[in-house]
């Protein structure tokens, strides 16, 4: 055997860096669900006092900005936000720059949210402080599963014997791999659903314990747990599948989802387009967990702070 | 000793083991180089002229001169990336004599003035540069540059490298044109109306990653449409430039078949290459995004490298080539997919070759020096190189092929360090490059 590919930079991302879910073990995972559960937005506890936290965002972003905030907040840090408009990336500095920058100013954790898979391990390998993923391109949104996870704790007190289905363009979904990784690791096993455009083959590679479907009925059968993803008509147009199609083959409806488990939870990470990928009636059905999933977003973002600064206890 | 018998600008080189398929010589040999030629070649002790310079080859492979047909050197435009001075004493360093220059440089090279520009003394270059000039006006991929003066100015090839001749009508002419010149066609096999937007091969690592990937089939879709074409046209001359799927090798034999027609008539002529990369490395190496392991064509999978190794022992494979290409440390210290394609490689090629290809996969010594000698000297009609028959250019490479070191990055003498083998402990190291008779590197 040949010694391993020499890594461009020495540096390993800082301790409380949460780069993905696909290195993270079983045991991290549950603790940090575990300390997400001791978090309360509403009773402030100064765990971060003084810290700066910096929110730096490539893309738009409504709920995971608005929560890594309010988290950060109610932890008692200061925030900053930094978006690639109307600052010196539009000026053209690199992204290792900008992150130089923002640590010489004082940032003791970076949230990064980039267009671009593998951005927050390039800017954590150069930096000594931790870097928070907030979603890289089509690769990973840890922040999204952890959260998700909590939501399907809240709801089914344990991961035992659960079962998880998820329909839709998990090609393009950073909330997906996640979701895969994370699920498998707590033992639930995945079934990924939808046409090969959007499910090829290769997804199944991502993790042991994930099996593909293309017949929605055969995926929701006796399921636990459905996570629908958002399907963007402009990733349609250049595909061979038409959004008539996918509707009448893949969309969420009442009658569908009644081949699920009856107690089952339907999950997105928003935003929904109503008509698409779910009706209104299953958006804002009794088994809908759409909102809590939001909600469970701020508690769940406090213990990834309070983890990445070392204030976890 | 009296040297009365000696003329200046002589070298013996004594006591080596001649490796030279063309000439089918395996065996202890001395080599004796005069004026720039090769002047004897005879068993040891037994040469009949003197020489002013003795080498001491014992315990070293004496082979012809290494030719690369794939090199980035970055002039004229991109001199902070490479010079052709830099590159070519890196190529030195990595025993080539000879390298092939890509023209996809700032300007592009498409006229007779720069393929004399780059031909230029001025230039400085440590080994002898053979010129690829652009098939099409600013590669552009429509119109068809002038062949004829291009060639008369020097240059040895054709290509787009770095885009695809994509068109059919184009690729179809320049086959054509080509075949009326005697002149190769070398294809940059990518359709890249489906790989836009990719920056590695598509399979279990970049759906990982979540990084768009390039299929096996936009390489091997191109290597078979061009075969097709060629087949249609006599005496044409098709080059498929780093080749790396299994299903291009399957076209690239398809067209070695068929280039034999009925009797001994040759009707077309298809050769290929292979980078000692996609003989080493594999998609998965990639990693957690390490912008070292990204170049186009992409690292692929498991299978395919295990196509090209077979390819490589069975002859399908004419010769491996660097497609050294350099670019600055921040031109990769980026997002994976704002990084550049490419990596360097003249200076650990014959080492690749040597600890993967002869150690590992038990590929003879006398194969792999064909593939960087008498093979690539066959693809582009490099006259009297190749071999060291009496009389041809005395373009030697010296090596060790017991010799264990570790590369370092650091020392290259290229002016970029975009490698992924800094750090790699290898067996086989080149000991002296001699080009016209003169030696040009030399171990310290």
């Amino acid at each position: 055997m040949m010694q391993r590919l020499h890594p461009q930079a020495t540096n390993k991302p800082a301790r409380g860096s949460l780069l993905g879910i696909e290195h993270m073990e079983a045991k991290d995972i549950l603790g940090l669900l575990k300390l997400a559960r001791r978090m309360n937005p509403l009773k402030s506890r100064p765990l971060l006092r003084n810290k700066r936290v910096v929110l730096l965002f490539y893309e738009a972003s409504t709920r995971t900005r608005s929560s890594f905030e309010l988290a950060a907040k109610s932890l008692g840090a200061i925030t900053c936000l930094v978006l690639s408009s109307g600052s010196s990336v539009e000026k053209g500095e690199s992204l290792l720059d900008t992150g130089g920058t923002l640590r010489a100013v004082g940032a003791d954790v970076i949230v990064i949210r980039h267009p671009s898979a593998g951005a927050p391990h390039l800017i954590a390998r150069h930096l000594d402080i931790p870097v928070i993923n907030a979603g890289d391109g089509m690769h990973e949104h840890p922040s999204q599963a952890l959260l998700d996870a909590l939501t399907i704790l809240k709801h089914k007190k344990s991961f035992k014997g659960l079962h998880a289905t998820i329909v839709g363009d998990v090609y393009h979904s950073r909330v997906a791999r996640s979701a895969c990784h994370l699920l498998t690791k707590v033992g639930v096993p995945v079934t990924l659903c939808g046409p090969p455009e959007f499910v090829p083959e290769v997804a199944s590679t991502l993790a042991p314990g994930l099996r593909i479907t293309r017949h929605v009925e055969e995926a929701l059968r006796g399921t636990d747990v459905v996570l629908l993803l958002r399907v963007q008509k402009e990733r349609l147009a250049g595909q061979k599948i038409r959004v008539q199609d996918y509707v009448a083959r893949y969309q969420m409806t009442a009658a569908r989802l009644k081949l699920a488990r009856r107690d089952a939870i339907v999950m997105h990470p928003g935003p929904i387009i109503r008509g698409l990928e779910l009706t209104s009636e299953v958006a804002d059905g009794p088994q809908s967990v759409i909102m809590d999933e939001v909600r469970n977003g701020v508690p769940m973002r406090m213990a990834i702070l309070a983890r990445a600064l070392g204030k976890a206890r | 000793m009296a040297n009365d018998k000696s003329r200046p600008g002589s070298l013996l080189i004594k006591g080596g083991h001649l490796i030279d398929p063309a000439a089918k010589i395996n065996a202890p040999m001395d080599v004796l180089l005069r004026e720039g030629r090769v002047a004897e070649v005879a068993l040891p002790n037994k040469t009949r002229g003197g020489a002013d310079e003795k080498f001491d080859a014992r315990g070293l492979i004496v082979a012809p001169g290494f030719i690369d047909l794939h090199v980035h050197l970055r002039e004229p435009g991109q001199s902070y990336k490479e010079t052709i001075a830099t590159g070519t004493a890196a190529a030195a360093a990595g025993g080539f004599t000879s390298v092939c220059t890509m023209p996809n440089t700032a300007p592009v090279v498409d006229t007779p003035e720069w393929v004399s520009w780059l031909r230029n003394p001025e230039r400085a270059a440590a080994v002898n540069v053979f010129p690829v000039a652009a098939a099409t006006r600013g590669s552009g991929g429509e119109s068809l540059t002038d062949f004829g003066a291009l060639q008369r100015a020097g240059a040895i090839a054709v290509t787009d490298d770095g885009k695809p001749i994509l068109d059919d009508q184009v690729m179809r002419m320049a086959l054509r044109l080509g075949a009326e010149l005697n002149f190769p066609v070398v294809q940059h096999a990518e359709d890249t109306r489906v790989t836009q937007h990719c920056s590695m091969h598509e399979g279990p690592t970049s759906f990982r990653l979540g990084l768009r990937g390039m299929s096996a089939a936009a390489e091997a879709a191109i290597v078979d449409r061009d075969v097709t074409l060629a087949q249609q046209i006599p005496e044409s001359r098709l080059h498929v430039a780093h080749l790396s799927t299994s299903d291009a090798l399957k076209a690239v034999r398809r067209g070695k078949r068929a280039g034999h027609g009925h009797g001994a008539r040759v009707i077309c002529r298809v050769t290929c290459e292979v980078t000692p990369h996609h003989f080493t490395l594999l998609d998965e190496d990639v990693g957690e995004y390490n912008t070292h392991c990204k170049m186009n064509p992409p690292l692929r999978s498991a299978t395919d490298r295990e196509a090209i190794l077979v390819a490589l022992a069975d002859g399908t494979v004419d010769a491996i080539s660097t497609d050294h290409a350099p670019h600055a440390a921040h031109e990769k210290q980026v997002e994976f997919e704002r990084a550049a394609f490419g990596i360097t490689g003249l200076e650990t090629a014959l080492a690749l070759a040597i600890t993967k290809l002869h150690r590992e996969h038990k590929i003879p010594l006398t194969r792999i020096v064909e593939l960087f000698s008498a093979g690539p000297a066959r693809v582009f009609d490099l006259r009297s190189r190749g071999s060291l028959a009496r009389g041809n250019f005395a373009d030697v490479t010296i090596f060790d092929p017991k010799k264990r070191w570790t590369f370092e990055a650091a020392k290259s003498r290229s002016l970029s360090r975009n490698t992924p083998f800094d750090g790699w402990p290898f067996t086989g190291k080149v000991v002296a490059t001699v080009v016209g008779g003169k030696i040009v590197y030399r171990t310290e």
